[in-house]
């Protein structure tokens, strides 16, 4: 039984023209419009023509943050993903949320789901970490195949082609793996409103970290700002990093 | 008009009016010339002529979702890939 887990990610709109809060302590966001991430919703349309090409049999939109994020998981429900899950973290522990995090949640749900493939975008462009998909691939120990232009399932593999520096590479991975969609991979479909209205009957799971066993992040704690080199070496090998 | 028609009017009307929000142009710019191009065909009554002008409606509609994907694909490209563009070119980066 074939699953693919779709990672979207809801982030300020791509045409949005951003400006930062006047205490300069981060990017005004209320009232801002926000939409899927493009490389997600490359992703996800990857993810239903693999289903549609009858390679895999359901397809499972999943977004982690507060109640808005649901907004973005029913736009991947119409563009044909079969279920969504929410898992919800807000406030404070959305803010200090990043890939690690993300990949820990995704590699348990993966896990908890069998899926013999997680699809996500190559970054968000919000952060543009670039960091999640291959993140989740090490704590899976599955193998990955990132900046993917070019996506086809040969029997109990996959053929990747990938986006890299030099050119073109072509790889053959086994499944179950983990994949990142680059902007050429296809050209993702507009969710109108009769799909939008079919989506509303697709259920969308409700969960918590905890419940996939993954730990609140970590709060930050402040920095110590050193004079010069000698200090820093000396504050590292105190602290047992060196 | 015959009622099956007549939905399917109604539908039309309202998955354009659903796409029209992100017109470029602004929602109120696109409604006015959805109102008056429906309004053009208000009295129309041969259901060929209504089947002609829906689907008419339907190629629109596939238009608008072409050209929100190439609006947001070329900024993409220009924002991620303007190192690969510059490199071709053989222009160096901007120093700041």
């Amino acid at each position: 039984m074939s699953r693919v887990l779709v990672g979207v990610k809801r982030v300020i709109d791509y045409a949005v023209k951003i400006r930062v809060k006047p205490d300069h302590s981060g990017v005004v966001t209320d009232g801002v419009k926000h939409s899927m991430n493009p490389f997600c919703e490359i992703a996800v349309e990857e993810a239903v023509k693999l289903k549609e090409k009858k390679f895999i049999k359901e397809v499972v939109a999943v977004s982690c943050g507060p109640t808005q994020v649901t907004e973005t998981i029913r736009t991947a429900l119409a563009m044909g993903c079969d279920r969504g899950i929410h898992v919800e973290v807000s406030g404070k522990d959305y803010e200090a949320m990043g890939p690690l995090q993300i990949s820990k949640i995704f590699a348990a749900l993966a896990k908890k789901e069998e899926a013999s493939l997680v699809i996500l975008g190559k970054q968000a462009i919000d952060d543009d970490c670039n960091q999640t998909g291959q993140m989740t691939a090490a704590l899976l120990d599955w193998p990955q195949g990132t900046f993917a232009s070019e996506v086809t399932i040969d029997g109990e593999k996959v053929k990747v082609v990938r986006e890299i520096d030099g050119g073109l590479e072509t790889i053959k991975i086994s499944m179950p793996a983990v994949l990142t969609a680059d902007l050429r991979l296809n050209t993702p479909r507009y969710a109108t409103l009769p799909n939008i209205m079919k989506a509303k009957k697709k259920k969308i799971a409700n969960m918590k970290p905890a419940d996939l066993g993954v730990d609140e992040p970590p709060t930050r704690l402040a920095g110590v700002k050193v004079e010069t080199v000698d200090d820093l070496v000396a504050k590292l090998k105190a602290n047992g990093t060196i | 008009m015959a009622n099956p028609l007549r939905r399917e009017v109604r539908q039309l009307y309202k998955n354009l009016l659903y796409l029209g929000r992100e017109y470029p142009q602004g929602a109120d710019y696109f409604r006015e010339r959805l109102n008056s191009a429906f309004m053009k065909n208000k009295y129309v009554t041969d259901p060929k002529e209504i089947r002609k002008l829906v689907d008419c409606g339907e190629d629109v509609i596939k238009e608008l979702g072409t050209m929100y994907y190439l609006r947001e694909y070329s900024i993409m490209k220009k924002r991620f890939y303007e190192e690969e563009l510059l490199g071709l070119l053989n222009i160096g980066r901007p120093t700041d």
